[in-house]
């Protein structure tokens, strides 16, 4: 604790100090490189992985299974459905998915009871899920709606508490960093876009605002009659405030990280597939992100949208005559 | 500044936040113990297993349904799946657009047509009436006595469509119990049918359907008008066919009226069964008859309703359907509980790490924000019929983080009050003020968010949105009612006003010198902040400070800042 309580001093007064203001190109040009990455991963993997509820299709989950024997399960389909193609997945230790394409009512109710007798478990262990082809499509257009709506209303809303709506820009610019940057390490780990990767996504969207929120409050105190001193410039005005809440970034980060962490890993271990692991990626990356992004590309945004104010540049070129 | 008034304060926003706990905590025991409700929060389908359809509407003709459609369509499927004697399902709308039907198990392949199948209303004349129970077996017509139809029937009111299994079958039909049942099931439109009239309590043989429902274009409830014009304050239903239903209608009326007895009557059959069967009193050729005798306003609009019903065969396409057999749900519910418990002890040991004892307050505070939160939800289930879903479980663990935020967020400023060289007391009260706001208005994002979020999702994200809000809502009032409170009584401790190593508020680590240094001497907060900064530098650097102004210091620390760059 010594060291910890010694380099938030430091940050504190300003020994310390990170240059996240001033670096600002530095930090604009690897974010313009992972984004543009972002971009051309999915375009260069042909899109993203599409769960089957953009698909639409018969899913069917058999729980409690000794013999994961892929096989098994494609026969099952095929003798039950009318040839029907299958993919069977051992999506986690005696879980098996059994995917396929649309199936009537008769169909579902018989490959499910002959799921259950190929895997030798009892029907309550077999779970099935029908899809229609346009559900997928009707969350992420009710998710986007969303959010648009989220987003006008937190500018607003920012810009009415800061007094300035180049916060709000800021916020909303670092937003689409995050969501782009995550939406690609998503395409890249290959993970399926489902309805709760849609959720985590609207959630880290409220997280990352969320964290800007509270750095943008202590840059607004900070630069509150930043003319009347002439210690420091209006860009390492905004820097200290981000050095000074750096501490409480990485520890907020660590806390929103850990239970998340836990979710992804017994998501992933337990239980397989489904909502909680989706959900739990997406914020897992999201948050980091999230946290980096406040640091490196929201606030250098709000001070380099400031430069060119006149308060701002009078006071530089007054700092600038003292300096001479 | 007197201590008896922040203690006094603390001591109230404890008292208040003891009190809204005792008065839930009292709500639900009372709840329990009256079997009113679980001690445990309702749980979604998800996690307590059955099945989910969600359902989307859709009318002939491709029109866009309206809220009021969507009203009716619930209405429809709510009394189709009670009929079918699934218990407890649950019928809600989603986005306007979506119907979702929740049922615990499996619904059988009948059911789910059942749901599925939009509304059957025709039209079908009278051919005879009896009492609404079955008659008595002694008092059964002998079988030579039923007279067995001599000619093929030659219209829908011809009483030769009544065979003597159909009316053997007729007297044997015990409405109560059949209605109870409410079977739907087609009835073939071309051959003669029984059929029960719940309102005026008696049972049908009606004839082949004469018109089919969809042909009705609207109907409404109307103050009927005399043969002058003048309204006569009699309430009617007025029903308007289109084309072919007016001409269809014009022949049926004109057979009927010649008619004696139930003859004379016709039936608006909805799926089975009889919901008007008037008599028929002229010969409409117009397409637009009125139903009149004996309704209130209510109850003409309520037929009104139910006519619309036939003019718009609503079905359903079925959009999504789960079915989470009561294993994997609780095997789900399971993982999530272990995996939040894993991750609250690990936020416990990260507090306690990183503020010592006040890591304690943190732990503290998040404890009772979830016993805030389980006392919410079990209230809301109870209340609300709200429904936690694996999605909504997801919410509460990512709340954790956002939850110790506020107090992350609160304790760091007291601490940066505490290096700028306060005394505890008063860096907690400084640290407050300013903590306060950027918790309100971060606070602020979250709930919109959720709001958002809840009024656009469709699915499990609702869930997710809720618990978030939620959370939102009872991370301010913990740490009104409990962190704040909490922290200005410690800082009155020994302990922590001391700063003892293990507070988590020790001055000394935090690099602060204390405010007033005895001998009346009392040192200005740069004058401090100078003094660190200089102790901290290499010392040679630091001894070149101390010899310049306050203000060459100033100029110095700010070029070195920028030589950093």
């Amino acid at each position: 604790m010594n060291n910890l309580a010694e380099w938030g001093n430091q940050l504190y007064t300003g020994k310390r100090s990170y240059p996240f203001t001033q670096k600002h190109r530095l930090w604009f040009l690897i974010a313009a490189i992972l984004v543009i990455a972002s971009i051309l991963v999915p375009v260069a993997k042909g899109g993203f992985n599409l769960g089957i509820d953009f698909r639409g299709g018969s899913e069917f989950m058999v729980s409690g299974v000794q013999n994961t024997e892929v096989s098994v399960g494609e026969d099952v389909v095929k003798n039950a459905a009318d040839g029907a193609a299958a993919t069977v997945t051992n999506i986690a230790p005696g879980t098996m998915r059994v995917q396929t394409d649309r199936l009537n009512d008769d169909q579902t109710l018989t490959v499910a009871g002959e799921l259950a007798k190929a895997y030798q478990v009892e029907s309550s262990e077999v779970t099935s899920n029908f899809i229609g082809p346009t559900w997928g499509q009707d969350v992420s257009k009710q998710a986007l709606i969303g959010l648009i709506v989220f987003i006008v209303l937190v500018g607003l809303l920012m810009a009415a508490y800061f007094r300035t709506w180049k916060m709000s820009i800021a916020a909303i610019v670092g937003l689409f960093v995050v969501i782009i940057i995550t939406a690609g390490i998503y395409s890249l780990s290959g993970f399926e876009i489902t309805p709760s990767a849609i959720i985590g996504f609207l959630t880290i969207l409220s997280y990352s605002l969320y964290d800007t929120v509270v750095v943008f409050d202590k840059v607004r105190e900070n630069t509150k009659d930043f003319e009347q001193q002439n210690k420091r410039t209006f860009q390492q005005k905004v820097n200290l405030a981000v050095n000074q809440t750096l501490v409480r970034s990485i520890t907020t980060s660590v806390v929103a990280v850990l239970p998340v962490a836990s979710i992804l890993f017994i998501g992933s271990y337990l239980l397989g597939a489904g909502t909680l692991k989706d959900l739990s990626l997406a914020l897992f990356v999201g948050i980091i992100i999230s946290t980096l992004s406040t640091l490196f590309i929201q606030a250098p945004v709000y001070s380099w949208l400031r430069e060119r104010d006149i308060d701002v540049v009078k006071h530089n070129k007054k700092m600038e005559a003292l300096d001479a | 500044m007197s201590s008896i008034g922040p203690v006094k304060q603390a001591r109230k926003a404890l008292l208040w936040l003891l009190v809204v706990l005792i008065i839930a905590t009292g709500v639900l025991v009372a709840g329990v113990s009256t079997g009113k409700t679980g001690a445990a929060p309702k749980l979604a389908l998800d996690l307590e297993g059955g099945t989910q359809m969600i359902l989307a509407p859709r009318v002939k003709g491709d029109v866009a349904i309206s809220q009021e459609q969507l009203d009716q369509a619930v209405e429809i499927i709510r009394q189709r799946v009670d009929g079918s004697g699934v218990t407890e399902a649950e019928i809600t709308t989603q986005s306007g657009r979506n119907v979702v039907v929740s049922m615990p198990g499996t619904p059988d392949a009948e059911t789910r047509q059942l749901i599925q199948a939009s509304a059957n209303m025709e039209f079908r004349p009278v051919l005879i009436t009896g009492s609404y129970e079955a008659t008595p077996k002694e008092q059964r017509t002998a079988d030579k006595d039923i007279p067995a139809p001599t000619a093929k029937p030659e219209n829908p009111s011809d009483t030769s469509w009544i065979t003597k299994k159909l009316y053997k079958e007729f007297e044997a039909y015990d409405c109560p119990v059949e209605v109870e049942k409410r079977e739907t099931a087609e009835h073939d439109p071309k051959a003669a049918m029984i059929s029960c009239d719940p309102r005026q309590g008696v049972k049908y043989i009606l004839g082949p359907q004469e018109i089919p429902g969809d042909q009705i274009s609207d109907a409404y409830a109307n103050l009927a008008r005399g043969v002058q014009g003048a309204v006569t304050g009699e309430w009617v239903v007025v029903i308007e066919f289109n084309n072919q239903g007016a001409a269809t209608f014009a022949e049926t009326t004109q057979r009927l009226i010649a008619l004696q007895g139930s003859q004379n009557q016709f039936a608006i059959v909805l799926d089975g069964t009889v919901i008007s069967a008037p008599t028929t009193n002229a010969v409409i050729s117009d397409g637009r008859p009125q139903i009149s005798g004996g309704f209130t306003e209510e109850s003409a609009q309520a037929l009104a309703q139910q006519l619309k019903y036939g003019a718009l065969p609503i079905s359903f396409d079925i959009q999504s359907e789960q079915q989470v057999s009561a294993t994997l749900g609780g095997d789900q519910l399971k993982a999530g509980i272990i995996a939040g418990i894993i991750g609250l002890i690990l936020v416990f040991i990260y507090s306690l790490f990183q503020y010592r004892a006040l890591g304690l307050v943190t732990i503290a505070s998040l404890i009772a924000a979830g016993v805030l939160t389980y006392l919410s939800l079990v209230l809301l289930g109870w209340g609300m019929n709200y429904r936690l879903s694996l999605a909504g479980v997801a919410g509460l663990i990512v709340a954790i983080g956002l939850i110790a935020d506020s107090f992350i967020v609160y304790f760091e400023r007291v601490r940066d009050e505490l290096r700028d060289g306060r005394s505890l007391a008063s860096a907690v009260d400084v640290g407050w003020s300013r903590a306060k706001r950027t918790i309100l208005v971060s606070k602020a994002v979250n709930v919109l968010a959720a709001v958002v979020l809840y009024l656009v999702a469709v699915g499990n994200v609702r869930g997710f949105a809720f618990t978030l809000g939620l959370t939102a809502i009872i991370d301010l009032v913990i740490v009104y009612g409990l962190t704040h409170p909490t922290l200005m009584l410690l800082a009155r401790t020994k302990f922590f006003a001391d700063g003892h190593r293990l507070s988590g508020l020790d001055p000394s680590l935090l690099g602060a010198v204390p405010l007033y240094r005895g001998a009346g001497k009392v040192r200005s907060f740069n004058e401090n902040a100078q003094e660190n900064r200089g102790k901290k530098n290499s010392k040679a650097s630091g001894e070149a400070a101390k010899r310049l102004t306050i203000a060459e210091r100033r100029r110095a620390e700010a070029n070195r800042e920028e030589n950093n760059e």
